[in-house]
């Protein structure tokens, strides 16, 4: 090959570099190590990590049962190690997996479109938000304080320079739910984006008919946000009639690991006339030169890679593989099976609630707020690790007026003794 | 002659909602180990929903082969060379799926204490020191979960630093050559965009760039490698040139794959750039994601990098939130964690050496491809090519076929095309980029289905035209995809 290319070592393909561009050392990485020893450094760093623990984690991120079909079937190689489906002759699995899934997301959303996938939840909101500020020419969003506050930060970095301002309305304090007085009174007619999560980050099922109607009174969208997408086997689409314009989802509870906050599945799903508003990837329906059904990625005029500047978003790729977990996910459980999922889920949480006292009246699905009794939140998880019992998220980083509040979940992973351990620890 | 693939049958499959039958399951729940609850009760009648109506309902050995069959429908590295230029397809070690499923590690939830995270975290800073040692830079943020976020991220990033210096100003400077993603980048950060043209040697043109940089740009993002595979040799005059005037110098570092180890860009003068793990660091594309776009930056841009950021006190590592001018967060959590722990595989697997030599073959396979094709199909820029080439349809057009109908064509080869009609400061383009993964059998056999679909033009043009002809699936309708949009399924 080298003769072939007129050199006699691959160090003369660089010879037309500039001296003083080169690299003229090592780089200071130790050398190549075997297979063994990489399987081997990454089991002693599992090892300095939590485990063997009972979590009562949520917040965003929910400990589910990875149904084993899930890597199975993303550990293909031709799913794993292909490129985005440009080339739609041989990318139908890709194609045809993703319309599934854009199918499965409206149908779980009750929504008319969705798209291929966005990187995540957190950026899904600015995403959505932004989509929201084109369809209706109107700059100002409205965020719920009860929106995931990572989310809610996300959201602070991309609004800065677009000149997009951002106000938050907040919850009540006895329920947790919306506090649609607050939201009445903010609403102006500069407002493109009202944000609101359910069930939120509380854990409580939110109104999203009543947020709605004051939206669209004042002439803007409503986006409804859900990080827990398990609930939705049991709750009302968000997109049911009058309500949501847009939902902007997080889909890690679908078979995606938790992994220490990602790569995670993103979604964006809307109404059929805000669809050439929609950021990201979509897989259409078409037929080949045979007459044959296929797909391909279409209406890509609304893409960086055309319009450049002018594109609905900067965003280039999606979460294909991770949303290829969540399609098979759903498939796994299906119609009445994310039903009973979701059900285990409530009768968990709510096992568990009964054995505490749930700060907020609202209605909650399978997370809810407790005030820590006598001792401090962190006094609470402290003693919980020592029976290697990993406690709620306590509030008070996020949230100053909840600083003696802790954040609880259970799922269908919960087992009854560790929250009857749990309860007693809390009492 | 066609010598790489024979036809054999492809399975049909029906769309899952079309084979679904109600009552079918997949999945096996325990026995609820606490009493059962009133959804209506619980959750209010009217927040619980009747059904999902139009989900599906089949087996699970009807799941396992939906799916298997629909993945076989797809082209993918395992089965061969995949020369998309710009998107560096290597082969993705099977290692970094192991590593990544280590149980401490899957199962991690980010808010779990850090005292019971340092595993993470570490996995985390080693990331990030051999990358800043790699691009010769001072620090890297690992957060951003894609190349396009990392651009962002570190656009943010430069108006945040001339922000501080007193003024944002109002323009970036972006080759006509640039990925799509620079200019969408550039204006969801609020800036307006000014192409500058490249040189006749496909490069940036310095007196053109003398003349745009002025006190309202703020930068100027460029790719290196640029697009055609050509390493710009004015990088370090390009530098001064906008450091003289207060503007920063943005690197795409997409195709950092011809530069590992060879060069470093934090010494030829860039202060902030993006990595994609994906591409340079062998993480799997997944059909389009998830990627990882770690942005790596000078010490002047430290400050300003997203919150948090890790630091180690004494022998912990610890998340500092308390960073006054960082622009904010641009993802929940810490980054795509999943993906670093693969890129840190593959950091690990190749050492030092073995990562210099990775560039070395990609490199000499590139030019190996252009030697052996350049006989055959018009090369528009005659510089000197590292890790990809660039040609033209130009000849081929001239019979009426176009870069698009040579890709289709390589197809029926038993090749996936290269990138079609990219850069587009090259009519027709055909952007090749073999990677190191290749061996010389695979490329000779690249290049002889070039070198015979060339034939083919002479002979056959509209054969061509008319290809693939040995897929399940022949050239498909885009426009009446984008015309009469279908994206899901509704039972008929």
């Amino acid at each position: 090959m080298l003769d072939a290319c007129g050199v006699t070592s691959p160090e003369e393909l660089f010879a037309h570099l500039p001296e003083a561009v080169r690299l003229n050392r090592p780089l200071h990485l130790p050398p190549g190590i075997s297979e063994y020893e990489i399987v081997q450094y990454f089991r002693d760093r599992a090892a300095e990590c939590a485990m063997g623990y009972a979590s009562f984690l949520g917040a965003g991120v929910y400990h589910h049962f990875r149904p084993v079909l899930v890597d199975t079937v993303v550990s293909r190689g031709e799913f794993l190690t292909s490129y985005t489906p440009y080339q739609a002759e041989i990318a139908q699995g890709t194609l045809t997996t993703i319309f599934e899934f854009q199918t499965m997301i409206c149908q779980l959303t009750g929504m008319d479109v969705a798209n291929a996938s966005m990187y995540d939840g957190s950026t899904a909101v600015p995403e959505a938000a932004m989509m929201a500020v084109r369809a209706t020419g109107k700059g100002r969003v409205l965020v719920a304080k009860s929106v995931h506050p990572e989310y809610r930060e996300v959201l602070a970095t991309y609004a800065r320079n677009q000149g997009m301002p951002v106000a938050e309305f907040g919850y009540v304090a006895e329920s947790g739910n919306l506090d649609l007085e607050d939201l009445e009174r903010q609403m102006d007619a500069l407002t493109g984006a009202v944000i609101i999560q359910t069930p939120n980050f509380f854990g409580i099922v939110e109104q999203v008919k009543a947020a709605a109607e004051i939206a669209h009174r004042h002439g803007a969208l409503l986006v409804v946000v859900f990080t827990e997408a398990v609930s939705l086997g049991l709750l009302q689409p968000p997109g049911d009639a009058d309500g949501a314009d847009i939902v902007a989802g997080e889909l890690q509870s679908f078979a995606i690991s938790p992994s220490y906050g990602g790569p995670y599945a993103g979604i964006i799903a809307t109404r059929e006339k805000y669809l050439r508003q929609m950021p990201g990837r979509l897989v259409g329906q078409t037929t080949d030169s045979r007459g044959k059904r296929a797909f391909c990625l279409t209406l890509s005029t609304r893409e960086q890679h055309i319009r450049r500047e002018k594109a609905t978003s900067n965003i280039c790729t999606n979460q294909a593989l991770i949303a290829l977990m969540a399609t098979v996910f759903m498939t796994v459980y299906g119609k009445e099976g994310l039903r009973e999922l979701a059900s285990q889920n409530l009768a968990k949480a709510h096992y568990l609630a009964g054995k505490l006292k749930p700060r907020f009246s609202g209605k909650f699905f399978n997370e809810f707020v407790v005030r820590a009794e006598g001792k401090s939140p962190a006094e609470i998880n402290k003693a919980l690790l020592k029976k290697k019992i990993i406690g709620g998220l306590p509030l008070g980083r996020f949230y100053p007026e909840l600083a003696d509040s802790i954040l609880l979940c259970a799922t269908e992973m919960t087992k009854r003794a560790d929250m009857d351990a749990l309860a007693e620890v809390h009492a | 002659m066609i010598k790489k693939v024979t036809q054999h049958l492809s399975q049909n499959e029906a769309l899952l909602f079309e084979r679904s039958s109600p009552g079918k399951k997949a999945y096996q729940l325990p026995e609820l180990d606490v009493p059962v609850v009133d959804p209506s009760e619980a959750l209010g009648a009217e927040n619980v929903r009747q059904e999902i109506a139009g989900f599906p309902e089949v087996s699970e050995v009807e799941a396992i082969r939906h799916f298997t069959r629909l993945s076989t429908w797809n082209y993918a590295i395992d089965y061969g060379m995949y020369p998309l230029g710009s998107c560096t397809m290597k082969y993705n070690p099977r290692i970094n799926e192991v590593v990544a499923r280590t149980e401490g590690l899957a199962w991690a939830h980010p808010y779990q204490p850090e005292s019971l995270s340092q595993g993470c975290m570490e996995v985390m800073a080693s990331l990030e020191a051999a990358l800043a040692e790699i691009c010769g830079m001072d620090a890297v943020t690992l957060q951003p979960a894609a190349g396009a976020h990392g651009e962002l991220t570190g656009i943010l990033l430069i108006r945040a630093l001339l922000e501080k210096r007193g003024n944002p100003r109002q323009k970036i400077l972006i080759p006509d050559s640039a990925h799509g993603t620079n200019p969408a980048t550039a204006a969801i950060a609020g800036y307006a965009v000014e192409n500058i043209k490249s040189s006749e040697t496909g490069g940036v043109d310095l007196a053109a760039l003398e003349q745009l940089v002025t006190g309202d740009v703020a930068a100027l993002m460029v790719t290196n490698p640029n697009t055609l595979g050509v390493f710009e040799n004015n990088i370090v005059r390009v530098a001064e040139i906008l450091h003289k005037k207060g503007a920063l110098l943005y690197m795409d570092g997409a195709n950092m794959n011809a530069l590992v180890g060879i060069a470093r860009p934090g010494d030829f003068g860039v202060d902030v750039m993006h990595l994609n793990l994906h591409k340079t660091f062998s993480t799997p594309h997944g059909g389009g994601g998830p990627g990882a776009g770690p942005v790596a930056v000078k010490k002047v841009l430290e400050p300003f990098l997203p919150t948090p950021r890790l630091k180690r006190s004494g022998k912990k590592l610890a998340f500092d939130y308390k960073r006054k001018h960082s622009i904010g967060r641009v993802k929940a959590y810490y980054g795509n964690f999943g993906v670093l722990v693969r890129a840190l595989a593959y950091i690990q697997a190749h050492g030092g050496p073995g990562l210099r030599n990775a560039t070395m073959d990609a490199v000499l396979n590139a030019v190996y491809i252009r030697k052996g094709l350049e006989a055959y199909y018009d090369l528009p820029y005659q510089s000197p090519n590292m890790h990809e080439v660039v040609f033209s349809d130009a000849r081929q057009a001239a019979l009426g076929v176009r870069t698009g109908d040579i890709a289709k064509r390589l197809i029926d080869y038993g090749f996936h095309p290269y990138t079609v009609s990219f850069p587009m400061i090259v009519h027709g383009a055909l952007m090749i980029e073999p990677t190191e993964t290749e061996g010389k059998l695979e490329i000779d056999s690249f290049i002889d289905a070039m070198i015979s679909i060339a034939h083919e033009i002479e002979t056959d043009p509209q054969m061509v035209k008319n290809a693939p002809y040995h897929t399940r699936t022949s050239r498909v309708d885009e426009v009446t995809a984008a015309r009469k949009p279908v994206l899901r399924w509704k039972p008929a």
